[in-house]
Order: C-alpha cells, then sequence, then structure tokens
C-alpha cells in the first residue's frame, strides 16, 4: 500500500449505513409521490372510461330529465355561476384583508387571534357552514334558497383561507424590494401597489385556485343554502337579476353539479343514476383543471405585465 | 493640523478640530463633529443614539459631512455602522422597535423633527443597499420608479431623465438597447448600478451606500468605486464598507466605528483618510487599519 493507498472506507461505493439511509429515503419519498400519482391517475382514468359512453354536447348542455339520461347543463352552469360569485365576493375582500395583516396590522395578540381564527374558520366542517348558512342566509333574511345564499356560505370559509393565503404570499416578498422602493421616497400604499403585490401575484393565484377547488367540490354547505332544486330551460338572453327564472339572477335557487352528484346517488330515482354521476364526475373533474390552468395561465400574463419579466 | 498630500485630489483638505459647525454646538465636542473651513457641512448627526427596544445599538454619535465629499464609515461588525447610516434616511424607523435620540441635520434643518416628511427626504436622501434590489421590473420602468411615484408622467422628459440616469451610473452603454428587459436579467454589478441610477433619478443631494460592492466581484467593485469618485463632484456621499482598501481608495475622511464593553457601537475616530490610514490618534483605530482585529 503507498501513501495514497486509500482507507478501508475509499472512494468506492460501499454499503456504509449513511448511503444505504440515502438510497432508502430517496427510494420512499419516490414511491410515496408514485402512489399519490397512481391514485390521482387511476380517479381520473375511470371517470375518462366510465364517461365514455355518456359524454355528449347533449349531456353537456342539455336540461336533467327524470325519465331518460338528460343533461346537466343548469347544474354546470350553476357551479360555474357560484365560482364566479364565490369568487367575486372572497379574492377581493380576501386581498384586501390580507393586505392589511401583512402589511398593516403588525404582530400581536390580536392579530395573532385573528390569524388563528381564519385558519381554524376555513376547517370548520362544511355542513356545520351549511347549517349555519340556512340560519344566516335562508331564514333570517327571508330569501329562501339561492345562488347568493350559497355563495355567502361559501365565502365563510372562502374569505379566511384567501385572507391567509393572501398574507402568506405578501410576507414572501423579500424586505429588500420594500426597502429599496421606501428608501426612493415611495410612500407605503405606492409600495405595496407597485412592488410588493405584482411579487406575491403568484402566491396570490395559488389561494384563488385552492379556493376556487373548494367552491366546485363542495355540496354539504350547499344543500340548505343554494338549494337541492334548479329552474332548468335557461334563457341567457334574460338579463332581469330580479327574475328567479333568470340564469343570471342571484336570487334563485341554483343546485351545482357536485350536489347534483350528491343528490342523484342519495335519492337512487332513475335508471341512469350510475351514468349521470360518471358523467357529471367527469365534467367536474375537467372543469377544475380547465380553471386552475386558466387561472394559471392570467396570473402569468398578469405577473409579466407588471413586472416586464 | 494640515494634511498636505491625500490620496484624490480634494476640494478642500484642511482639517480644523478646534472648527465646530453651529449645528454641532452643544453635542460634546469629539472629532467627528469638526470640518475643514471653507467647507460646507451638508449632513451631520448631533449626539445620535439609537435602540433596539432596550438594547443601545449606536452611541452618541456626532460628525459632519462636507458637502461633495465622501466619508467612509469603518469598523467591525455589530460598531454600528449601518444602523447609523439609516439615521440619515429615517430607515430605522420601518424597524419595530428601534428608536432614535439626537438630532440629524441636512443643510441644517432637523431631521428628527415631527412635522419632517420622511418620504420627502429620502427623495433628498438616496440610498444604495448591500445586495442590488431592483424591482422586478424593466430596466427603463426601475430608473424611472421614483420620479413616477412623484407624479412625473411626460414621456419625453422621462427618457431624458431615463438616459442621463443611466449615463451618471456608468450603465447606459451597456443596456441602451435593452431598456425594456427586466432588470433583475443584469449581472449582479450592473443590477448594482441600476440601482445607484434609480438613485439618481430622484435627484437626490445625498447618497447612502451599505456596503454597496460587498457582493459584487472584484471588476465590478472597481466600477462602482470608480463611479463614486465621479459622483462626488455632485453628491455627498456616505458609504459603509468593510473592505479597508475601498475607504482608502474613495473616501476624503474615514470615521472608525467599534463596539464598546456595553456592545453598544460608538464613534471612535474621524479624520483626514490618509491620516486614519497612516497617523490615527487613537490605538484601537490603528490597530483596527493595520488589521490587529476586526
Amino acid at each position: 500500500m503507498t501513501a495514497l493507498g486509500g482507507s478501508p472506507a475509499g472512494i468506492r461505493r460501499g454499503s456504509r449505513r449513511s448511503i444505504i439511509a440515502d438510497r432508502a429515503a430517496t427510494a420512499v419519498l419516490w414511491g410515496l409521490g408514485g402512489f399519490v400519482m397512481l391514485l390521482l391517475g387511476a380517479i381520473i382514468l375511470h371517470f375518462v372510461i366510465a364517461s365514455i359512453g355518456v359524454m355528449s354536447l347533449t349531456f353537456i348542455f342539455g336540461d336533467p330529465s327524470d325519465t331518460a339520461l338528460g343533461g346537466v347543463g343548469p347544474l354546470l352552469w350553476n357551479s360555474v355561476y357560484m365560482l364566479v360569485l364565490a369568487m367575486l365576493i372572497a379574492v377581493p375582500l380576501g386581498v384586501l384583508a390580507g393586505i392589511y395583516m401583512a402589511e398593516y396590522a403588525g404582530q400581536n395578540k390580536i392579530t395573532d387571534t385573528i390569524r388563528f381564527a381564519e385558519e381554524a374558520i376555513s376547517s370548520v366542517p362544511s355542513i356545520v357552514v351549511g347549517l349555519f348558512g340556512l340560519i344566516a342566509f335562508v331564514n333570517l333574511t327571508h330569501w329562501g334558497f339561492t345562488a347568493l345564499g350559497g355563495a355567502l356560505a361559501l365565502t365563510l370559509f372562502n374569505l379566511p383561507l384567501m385572507a391567509r393565503l393572501s398574507e402568506q404570499a405578501l410576507r414572501a416578498v423579500p424586505a429588500d424590494e420594500r426597502s429599496g422602493s421606501l428608501a426612493l421616497g415611495a410612500t407605503k400604499w405606492q409600495t405595496i401597489r407597485h412592488v410588493v403585490l405584482p411579487l406575491a401575484i403568484p402566491g396570490i393565484v395559488t389561494g384563488i385556485i385552492l379556493t376556487a377547488g373548494r367552491v366546485f367540490g363542495e355540496a354539504a354547505a350547499l344543500l340548505f343554502t343554494a338549494g337541492l332544486s334548479t329552474p332548468t330551460g335557461y334563457n341567457f338572453g334574460n338579463l332581469d337579476i330580479f327574475d328567479p327564472k333568470s340564469p343570471w339572477s342571484p336570487f334563485r335557487p341554483a343546485t351545482t353539479l357536485s350536489v347534483y352528484i350528491w343528490k342523484t346517488n342519495s335519492e337512487g330515482l332513475g335508471s341512469y343514476i350510475q351514468q349521470i354521476g360518471d358523467g357529471a364526475s367527469a365534467l367536474l373533474l375537467a372543469t377544475v383543471l380547465l380553471f386552475n390552468l386558466g387561472a394559471r395561465f392570467l396570473g402569468r400574463i398578469l405577473t409579466r405585465r407588471l413586472t416586464a419579466a | 493640523m494640515t494634511t498636505t498630500t491625500r490620496l484624490e485630489a480634494p476640494t478642500g483638505s484642511m482639517i480644523d478640530p478646534t472648527v465646530l459647525l453651529p449645528s454641532a454646538a452643544g453635542s460634546n465636542a469629539d472629532p467627528g463633529a469638526t470640518i475643514g473651513p471653507g467647507m460646507t457641512p451638508k449632513i451631520g448627526a448631533e449626539s445620535v443614539s439609537v435602540y433596539y427596544g432596550a438594547k443601545l445599538a449606536v452611541s452618541n454619535v456626532s460628525l459632519t459631512v462636507p458637502e461633495r465629499s465622501i466619508l467612509a464609515l469603518i469598523g467591525p461588525s455589530g460598531s454600528g455602522k449601518s444602523t447609523f447610516l439609516r439615521c440619515f434616511n429615517r430607515m430605522n424607523d420601518l424597524i419595530p422597535g428601534a428608536r432614535v435620540t439626537g438630532q440629524v441635520r441636512l443643510d441644517g434643518e432637523g431631521l428628527m423633527d415631527p412635522d419632517v416628511s420622511v418620504v420627502e427626504l429620502r427623495r433628498r436622501v438616496g440610498m444604495v443597499f448591500q445586495r442590488p434590489n431592483p424591482f422586478p421590473m424593466s430596466i427603463y420602468d426601475n430608473v424611472a420608479y421614483g420620479p413616477r411615484r412623484r407624479g412625473a408622467s411626460d414621456k419625453a422628459a422621462m427618457d431624458v431623465l431615463v438616459e442621463k440616469s443611466l449615463t451618471r451610473a456608468a450603465l447606459w452603454n451597456e443596456v441602451k438597447d435593452d431598456l425594456r428587459k427586466s432588470g433583475l436579467s443584469l449581472s449582479g454589478g450592473q443590477q448594482q448600478r441600476l440601482c445607484i441610477a434609480r438613485v439618481l433619478a430622484t435627484e437626490p443631494e445625498v447618497i447612502l451606500m451599505d456596503e454597496p460592492a460587498s457582493a459584487l466581484d472584484p471588476v465590478s467593485t472597481l466600477r462602482i468605486e470608480e463611479l463614486m469618485r465621479e459622483l462626488r463632484e455632485s453628491y455627498t456621499i456616505i458609504i459603509v464598507t468593510h473592505n479597508m482598501q475601498q475607504a482608502a481608495r474613495v473616501s476624503d475622511r474615514t470615521a472608525f466605528f467599534n463596539m464598546g464593553e456595553d456592545r453598544a457601537g460608538y464613534l471612535v475616530e474621524l479624520d483626514d483618510t490618509r491620516t486614519i490610514f497612516t497617523n490615527p490618534k487613537n490605538q484601537m483605530t490603528e490597530d483596527y487599519v493595520s488589521g490587529r482585529f476586526g
């Protein structure tokens, strides 16, 4: 053995414990990741295959039927309508609340309590939110079952979530950029508006996507607020928002696709339950996917506009 | 005391410790409060102390910076140089729990007075940070940022101002065809010059630099130093640096800070840069500039 003759560990790949542990960790993490992907793939594949015979333009845009397969048009519309309504309430308020919490409110006992409450309320079981919505937005207001009542019930857990996620997105913006702006004589609001918000947009878009996913998927909170019925035969030329027959009216019962899936399966009436369930599920998945891609795309355009990146 | 040789051609090289500025009168008479006769005081501190909560971070510093000169603040980590620097544009206001006592004066005006607009102050006293921090927007928009926030909107005038600022920051030739590109696409040294151009566009009178070259490579560092010497013709500059050669190369006067036994930073000695590096009065300064500690 020479002076360079190598210790027992050498530079060869050996079976040292750290190397084994490293390989084991890699394998376990890859395995878990693969398992999650597999589950997701299986769900999507199942509904794609199951919906092959069901999916058609009539199914997507047609009215439901008690005797034939019918369609889910009004319910799909209701899902989209409720999403827009709920987001119109939750996004501006949530982002503004997030700005306040991140930039103005500071860190003390009261704001810590608010942050805790935001996280707690967004994880309240949705059936409880639904029952509260029944009292607050259906009975107290004497509106009955309405899209607006449903959207407000959704807001109960979406707004805190949106506020919390916006706050986190704003806080993640480095202090250096803020200091740079303030040191140039920009006011605090100018700094937020021109430097902090543009940098926070990707995080805020993530918040919007998470929030929107809950709107699409939610059933329990809507059962007693937006109701289990919906007008059909929508006439999109009817722009009278106070006419319960108008698809644009927030003051009408509005069963969403998710609620409809739950309803057909729990009532168990009709001979097309299985097909309607499969088709509606596939449609719901596709809608969520489209929305997520769309939101990311818009977010990227917005970021580019604001930052010239 | 007269110094005849300097590292730079100075505007004035007379240092007379017996001449007290009117604005500094009444504070403790340490050498920092003095400038040479014939020099116009531009910005200065009177008995400035900074506290973080109950902790004293900078203890009772008084000094004056003459117009169109460069003052370097040197000293070991923790000696309060950067904290002290941030008193001149009141950036310490942004740190929760930070409190500044004493007075800071710009052209004789008290900057700590309650009726001072920090927004206006920061337009007159610009700042360049340690890490280049261009905004995530185009090069043009970075430079136009300050003036726009002040309400400037004339496109032609802005074009002129952007070109002038980038030229003064020695960056124009490198970016003139890429003004729409993101400021973040530039190299570190270019980014720092962009940050300097951004400050120049607000037409400040004083520029504070907090270790502006410490994150840059040697070539970029030299470019920044060259730039500082050019800017000195029109601006008053205070620079914090850990690099003693840099202080020796660029500054007219140097202030040595140290950390006291109470762990608070204080001003040990301020003098002509040549004197600080060749013949300091204080033994601690001598030890520091000769590399024996710090």
